[in-house]
């Protein structure tokens, strides 16, 4: 593919619609994102930002609109979708661990059998990765047996282990204890920090300030306004993400 | 503070409190019967009506038992095992025999869990068998058998052989087990036999060939089936619903009879007129498998869509996502049910006695109206039942034990 230089973008969305039978989940949403970025997308509950990140990897289809990830266009052909899958990492809300695998299986299991990637090799890099995300001594161990917050570490761990390009986190820490969610954004700092690119769904508004290049609102299925931190949180142009975040900040 | 409840703001000025140890649950013999039988009057009203239905019914029991007539079985010891298998051809049979003992010795080397439950049974009924004067070879067939699943334990826990070889060894002995017992062939170690007709076969022998035959082939169908039914196809999704609801509706003897009139209009014009016994297990397998499926189904309605999710988001493929990650958490959750259905197959394997194949049920009628025995009084059905029913048991109740095994082995690390 070519193309791979800085300042490039590796994700273009353009004119994305979506429908839930006569439900419109997603209005023209176009967006792109440069590689290396950090774009958190924020919004009220059910305002298509968690349909519009799934739409990215085809967990969920759009209807019409063009999505190009890394110069792949995500169209029907399996092919497509799967190399898309290949380049992309996703974090789930619910974790969606495999319960019935070990820490060490849950990352190992795709690198094996989609990267065809021998065992030895594929432990010693889950041990790795385990060791970044700072739980190694969790390897053995069954999701059941884990906290919420290392339940969320191995979901990163096991996403990471597929070498990605980009990672999708649906609401990584919605699902978490509040002394929990710490430990997850630690983890998303330090991954955003090594240069990784990121489109994070969240409400947590520190790590949206701290951590992100740009943050895109969302409001009844359609981008209201996209900005940098500083100007979308001291300077927000549109009333609705005027009133969206008094209603946070209060 | 005199009532010891804090006032609004406290702070606890001690250390943390040791842990202590639960209260004792167990309070002796006395105590456990006051607080369990005995409780209240009506409580101990049914204690004691319960207590004497059971001396009732083990009274009963007892003297009948005192009285019993356990010669016709004895005396059939072989008719029971074999059925009307030729004598001089046991040795075909006590292969097979040898060659099962000798594969679960080994699995249970090798892969423990279930398989060394399953083999500790095994090797009680062996080294009972072995233990009792059967006559003839038999008392060796069960030590040679034992023996091979002592040394196959021995060899397996020791890593001597590969599991995957051991799967093949496993795949192997059922068509093995099919040429060892039909002969006619130039066998290794037997030599040359004549071939022995199926209709021959019988007695436990043929029940638990039907039972293993209709497990191992209608597991795979069913799973197929299930699938089938929740498939996006439209010609394989109405199929296999069209399979399941017809096979549901329609009892096991109905399809039996079937087998026996109807399957060679199914068959392609050379496969000729199959014997009595593939056209049982035919049909004992399409009605498992129906069954089957709509328990699986069950299992993959529990899985969570996020694991599909999960597994679309690494990139595995549909087959991937099924083998690793949505087949092996569905048919656990089901393991009961899919076990209490073998349960239920092994146990329908005596309606094939109603369609002239020679099982345990048939052998029993066959024993109680041998002339020998008309003489004695209330005839000898009784005895006769209780022996079968018994084995039966036997095995279900083994089923049933090693499904639980497999269930608490299989909790993912639970609590």
């Amino acid at each position: 593919m070519a193309g791979h230089a800085e300042n490039t973008d590796i994700i273009v969305a353009t004119q994305v619609n979506k429908w839930y039978g006569d439900f419109h989940a997603l209005k023209n949403v176009s967006l792109a994102v440069k590689r290396r970025e950090v774009v958190v997308i924020i919004g009220p509950s059910g305002s298509g930002k968690s349909t519009f990140i799934r739409t990215i990897n085809r967990l969920e289809e759009h209807q019409s609109g063009e999505i190009v990830v890394d110069g792949i266009p995500l169209t029907h052909d399996v092919r497509n979708i799967e190399a898309i899958r290949m380049e992309t990492g996703m974090v789930f809300q619910q974790f969606n661990l495999f319960p019935h695998l070990t820490v060490l299986q849950n990352i190992t299991l795709a690198p094996m059998h989609v990267r065809k990637i021998k065992k030895a090799e594929a432990e010693a890099r889950a041990m790795q990765l385990l060791e970044r995300v700072g739980i190694p001594e969790q390897a053995p161990k069954f999701p059941g047996q884990l906290s919420g917050g290392q339940q969320q570490r191995v979901a990163i761990a096991r996403a990471l282990a597929m070498q990605p390009k980009i990672m999708l986190f649906d609401e990584p820490t919605s699902a978490l204890d509040p002394e929990m969610i710490r430990e997850v954004l630690e983890v998303m700092e330090e991954l955003a920090e090594s240069g990784m690119t990121m489109v994070v769904v969240t409400h947590e508004m520190g790590f949206a300030r701290g951590v992100a290049d740009r943050i895109v609102f969302m409001d009844s299925g359609e981008i209201v306004e996209i900005g940098t931190p500083e100007h979308f949180f001291t300077d927000p142009q549109h009333d609705r993400t005027k009133l969206f975040l008094q209603q946070i900040l209060k | 503070m005199a009532t010891g409840i804090p006032p609004t703001h406290w702070v606890n000025p001690n250390p943390p409190a040791p842990s202590q140890k639960p209260p004792a649950t167990t309070v002796g013999g006395i105590g456990w019967l006051r607080a369990h039988l005995f409780s209240t009057a009506a409580n101990s009203v049914l204690t004691l009506a319960t207590l004497w239905v059971l001396y009732w019914i083990g009274e009963r029991l007892a003297r009948w038992l005192a009285g019993a007539f356990w010669e016709p079985i004895w005396a059939n010891r072989k008719l029971f095992a074999t059925g009307i298998y030729p004598s001089e051809q046991l040795g075909q049979p006590a292969v097979v025999l040898l060659l099962v003992c000798a594969l679960f010795g080994l699995s249970a080397g090798r892969w423990g869990s279930i398989m060394r439950t399953v083999g500790i049974g095994l090797a009680a009924l062996l080294l009972l068998l072995a233990l009792i004067p059967l006559g003839g070879m038999a008392q060796a067939v069960m030590a040679a058998g034992l023996a091979l699943l002592l040394g196959g334990y021995w060899l397996g826990a020791r890593g001597w052989v590969a599991s995957r070889w051991l799967v093949a060894g496993w795949v192997l002995s059922g068509p093995l087990t099919f040429v060892l017992l039909l002969g006619g062939v130039e066998l290794p170690l037997l030599g040359a036999s004549p071939a022995v007709d199926s209709s021959l076969w019988g007695g436990l022998m043929l029940t638990m060939l039907l039972a293993v035959v209709g497990i191992a082939l209608s597991f795979p169908v069913g799973v197929l089936l299930a699938l089938g039914r929740r498939s996006k196809l439209p010609v394989i999704r109405y199929f296999s619903i069209g399979y399941i609801e017809l096979i549901r509706g329609v009892p096991l003897i109905t399809l039996l009879f079937m087998g026996m009139t109807m399957l060679p209009l199914f068959l392609p014009g050379g496969w000729g007129n199959p014997s009595q016994l593939v056209r049982a297990m035919t049909a004992i397998t399409f009605f498992s498998a129906a069954y089957l499926a709509e328990n699986v189904r069950g299992g993959l309605q529990a899985i969570p869509k996020g694991q599909y999710e999960a597994a679309d988001a690494l990139g595995l493929s549909g087959l991937d996502s099924l083998r690793f990650i949505i087949l092996p958490q569905a048919l656990v959750k089901v393991i009961p049910a899919i076990v209490g259905q073998f349960i239920g197959l092994f146990k329908d394997t005596s309606l094939v006695s109603l369609v002239g194949l020679l099982e345990l049920v048939a052998v029993a009628k066959a024993v109680i109206q041998q002339p020998e025995w008309l003489g004695v009084a209330g005839g000898v059905a009784k005895e006769v039942y209780v022996f079968v029913g018994l084995i039966f048991f036997l095995f279900s109740y083994g089923m049933s034990f090693a499904s639980r095994r497999l269930e608490s082995k299989l909790g993912f690390g639970k609590r």
